[in-house]
């Protein structure tokens, strides 16, 4: 199985619920595709829920990080959820896990949107 | 750290088209191969993102998704040490130029984390240049019996 992502809207907060492998390929496309959608239709509050996320490789965290750059350039905010232990552990190795900002609660994240 | 005294040696050469099929072909092989000569579960997951990363190396910037190279993969268990070579067919690069993930001004890079990792996940990481143009990367994970 690659990715499948499925969008849900909060209040004014897209969810995207990322299930699967974020790898080079399929996986990595698809999340880069749908963040610049969401961009596109000028959605500034995304929340990225990773919590059925199985796999993820360095291709997958650099479209995290243009998924993050991409939305905070356009004034908006991008937000990771719910981090198993390999995809929190990836991004404190490589320094990320501070530049994201990062929460265990779906709840308390579309609040902190306010 | 895991009991590996009783297992047998295993080695497996293969030569792999340049496509992204290729690069989940090798991680499994390798990530079964350390599986049958004791990892534990932790140091699976290193290994098959460690090969996973030198593969997609090899294959994209390597050689370029060429169907006309090849990467050779070689996986050898011996009981002490779990050993993978990954190698291209590419024209080689400057190992000195790979940027330093971590510095304050390549935090935001979209790229440039795999060897990174690679390191991070291995406890040896060794690059060459081939006299045929290529470059071959070998992967170390230490077996170390209790």
């Amino acid at each position: 199985m690659s990715v499948k992502l499925t969008t849900r809207q909060v209040g004014d907060v897209t969810v995207v619920d990322v299930a699967g492998r974020i790898t080079l390929g399929e996986g990595s496309s698809a999340l880069r595709d749908a963040v610049r959608d969401m961009v596109s239709k000028n959605q500034k509050k995304i929340l990225l829920n990773l919590g059925d996320v199985s796999y993820i490789d360095s291709s997958g965290i650099g479209e995290l990080v243009s998924g993050f750059t991409t939305v905070t350039n356009g004034g908006g905010n991008l937000k990771l959820l719910n981090l198993n232990k390999r995809v929190k552990d990836l991004l404190q190795i490589t320094k990320l896990y501070t530049v994201f900002e990062v929460h265990e609660d779906e709840a308390a994240a579309i609040r902190s949107f306010a | 750290m895991q009991e590996n005294a009783n297992r047998a040696p295993e080695s497996v050469e293969r030569l792999l088209d340049s496509t992204l099929e290729s690069v989940d072909s090798a991680e499994e092989l390798a990530v079964g191969m350390a599986e049958r000569a004791g990892v534990d579960e932790d140091d699976l997951m290193k290994i098959g993102m460690a090969v996973r990363e030198s593969m997609v190396n090899a294959v994209v910037h390597g050689n370029r998704y060429s169907a006309h190279k090849k990467v050779r993969l070689s996986v050898a268990a011996n009981g002490e040490r779990f050993i993978v070579q990954i190698a291209d067919a590419g024209e080689g690069f400057d190992f000195a130029s790979i940027p330093d993930p971590l510095a304050e001004e390549n935090l935001l890079r979209t790229s440039g984390r795999g060897i990174f990792l690679i390191r991070s996940f291995m406890d040896d990481f060794q690059m060459r240049h081939l006299e045929s143009g290529g470059t071959e990367v070998t992967l170390v994970k230490n077996l170390v019996s209790k």
